[in-house]
């Protein structure tokens, strides 16, 4: 009698489990362009690391248990530089040095916890979710004086929600800030079912976008930076693009369809709606957010249902559209264009793009935890993306769960053509290498 | 916290939480007033679907929540604590920079104040009997008095 109540009481359990296990197995990797099955070319070979990558790739676990590595910049002399999302013993920022497969941390320094890492021109800057600071280098790319940082952007705006500050760098002497926007669809009270939209969204005033800064002025405040692009909710995998010389990003698009309007969007088509898209900016342009989000499946702008959408009426009229989309929640946080010679020609000038990984898809089985390599013609997207590395949350039912082990985050190439991935959830840094 | 042992403590959870129910079951039936145990479980099974659909999002399935953004519901201070306290943090939201069994959660909770007084109390009573958690019951009535004395800042 005991046992069978037992077995009664295990029976849904063990269902949910294989229910999980069923899901994550058939979902390899998201929807592209209308096709509701995940991906596409799976990887193949197994790296050393635990990923599974394409057959002539290895991966090697060089450093881990860091703390919350976020972004990473490798100098030309193969060091490394990483944020730390928050201090780790008062160091905020790590400063590596390689040897063979392992990276040794030399040095700490930088107090404040943050995202953006990057060394340009004989400096490293790095941000705080308020500040962006820069640090002189010498002829091996190393601090000089790692007390004394020079503050160059002050005072942005944090509150919560999207609070990381990705940098990047022009070659004409720019900054690039990501500010987020600090809401997830500018309604009036914020992921309230059945608050509406704010027609004139204030937060764009000072969020919502990215922001261009000088690079070499000091103590610069929103009054010095100009609106480079707005209507971006948030952004923190962006990249300039050599080739054409244009700043891509990525963006988290927003969350919570079913759950603020469950008669219009399925939880099915709240987990991979809207898209995580990629845009190429010009100055001035506006990627529509909050009025509008990108359909990857119906290839449209749609009008957001705060602002009296349904899911069909198309919105975004003065948005820009997306160069590419990629499936719902995935969260791209770092994005990088391959200008190295180490990978097959096929990378060169292509985008590598790190997926955090989902929270928004529940109740259905979480995705994303891996690389994806999204092909480039002249400039311009060419061709399906495909997962380039996989395996970072570790058993298909972590995937499912969202209880990864590894959570991709930022990218960054080394002086001979190298890959490397941080992990912010364990402080793992990978490096991924090619050999014919 | 080690997230190789994430699966296991999920499937201990849910196990802990089903037999939990049971056994609690048993030891309320053995008390005088019966009709306490039905309404319990009742409250519980109610109160599993209004999770389901307003709190599993962010809070996720396993209510281990989501590192750095969504605080897990699971043996918190705010779900084992003060009654009050947590009616509150679902009739107005929660949005404030506190640390949450060691960690700081950057995403916003709205406010939950369109949920009726007994959705409120089913809710919170299933969290407080699932997932590991084992705290009393919380009742539409005291759902309607915090509401009345409650002052949004
Ligand atoms: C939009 C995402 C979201 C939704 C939906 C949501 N929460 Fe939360 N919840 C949060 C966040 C984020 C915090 C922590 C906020 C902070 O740190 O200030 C939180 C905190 C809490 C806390 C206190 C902290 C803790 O971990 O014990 C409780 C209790 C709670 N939520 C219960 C609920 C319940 C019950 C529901 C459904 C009725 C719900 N939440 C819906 C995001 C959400």
């Amino acid at each position: 009698m005991k046992n069978r109540k037992l077995l009664s009481a295990l029976l849904p359990v063990a269902a949910i489990a294989a229910f999980i296990l069923f899901n994550a197995c058939k979902s390899g990797g998201p929807a592209n362009n209308g096709k509701d099955s995940l991906n596409t070319t799976t990887p193949t070979a197994d790296g050393g690391a635990g990923l599974k990558l394409p057959a002539g790739f290895n991966a090697a676990v060089i450093a881990d248990k860091l703390g919350g590595t976020r972004e990473i910049a490798v100098t030309p002399q193969g060091d490394i530089y990483v944020k730390l999302n928050r201090a780790k013993n008062g160091k905020g920022i790590l400063f590596l040095h390689q040897e063979g497969d392992k990276a040794t941390v030399k040095t700490g320094f930088g107090t404040f916890g943050g995202t953006g890492v990057y060394v340009k021109n004989g400096y490293l800057y790095a941000s705080s979710d308020e500040e962006v600071f820069r640090y002189k280098l010498n002829a091996q790319n190393e601090v000089i004086s790692p007390d004394q940082p020079e503050k160059i952007v002050t005072g942005l705006l944090s509150r919560r929600e999207h609070e990381a500050k990705a940098i990047t760098l022009d070659n004409d002497g720019n900054l690039y800030v990501n500010i987020g926007a600090y809401s997830n669809a500018c309604q009036v009270e914020d992921r309230k079912k059945g608050s509406p939209g704010q027609k004139g969204c204030p937060i764009l005033d000072s969020a919502g976008g990215i922001w261009q800064f000088k690079a070499d002025k000091l103590n610069q405040h929103y009054g010095d930076g100009v609106r480079y692009a707005t209507g971006l909710r948030n952004v923190v995998g962006f990249d300039w693009n050599q080739q054409n010389n244009q700043l891509f990003v990525m963006q988290h698009g927003r969350d919570q369809l079913h759950d603020l309007f469950p008669d219009m969007f399925t939880t099915k088509q709240s987990a991979v709606l809207p898209a995580e898209c990629m845009y190429a900016l010009k100055k001035g342009d506006n990627a529509g957010w909050p009025y509008m989000y990108y359909d990857q499946e119906q290839h449209k702008k749609i009008l957001m249902p705060e602002y009296g959408g349904d899911g069909k009426k198309e919105g975004g009229q003065d948005a820009i559209d997306p160069v590419a989309a990629f499936p719902g929640h995935l969260a791209p946080n770092g994005l990088l264009f391959y200008t190295g010679n180490q990978f097959p020609e096929k990378y060169k000038n292509g985008a590598f793009i790190a997926f955090h990984g989902s929270w928004n898809r529940a109740p259905e089985p979480q995705a994303g935890y891996f690389v994806v390599f999204q092909p480039f013609k002249d400039g311009k997207p060419s061709g399906e993306w495909e997962v380039f590395a996989d395996g970072f949350a570790g058993t298909a039912a972590q995937t499912a769960s969202g209880r990864a082990e590894h959570r991709p985050c930022g990218l960054a190439q080394g002086p001979d053509g190298s890959l490397y991935v941080t992990d912010d959830n364990q402080g793992t840094i990978y490096k991924i290498t090619y050999k014919k | 916290m080690d997230f190789k042992k994430a699966p296991i403590i999920i499937f201990a959870s849910v196990l802990f939480t089903v037999t939990g129910l049971q056994a609690q079951t048993r030891h309320k039936a053995k008390a005088p007033v019966k009709h306490t145990t039905v309404g319990l479980k009742a409250s519980i099974a109610a109160g599993q679907k209004v999770f389901a659909q307003y709190c599993v999002s962010c809070h996720q399935a396993d209510a281990l929540g989501v590192p750095h953004m969504n605080p897990p519901l699971v043996k918190t201070t705010y779900v084992l604590g003060d009654k009050t306290k947590l009616i509150k943090i679902v009739l107005n939201g929660f949005n404030e920079d506190v640390e949450i069994n060691g960690e700081t959660y950057s995403n916003s909770m709205a406010s939950h104040d369109f949920l009726k007084d007994q959705e409120i109390a089913d809710v919170l009573t299933f969290v407080r009997n699932s997932f590991g958690n084992k705290a009393s019951a919380i009742t539409a009535a005291q759902v309607k008095a915090v509401r009345a004395t409650n002052k949004k800042s």
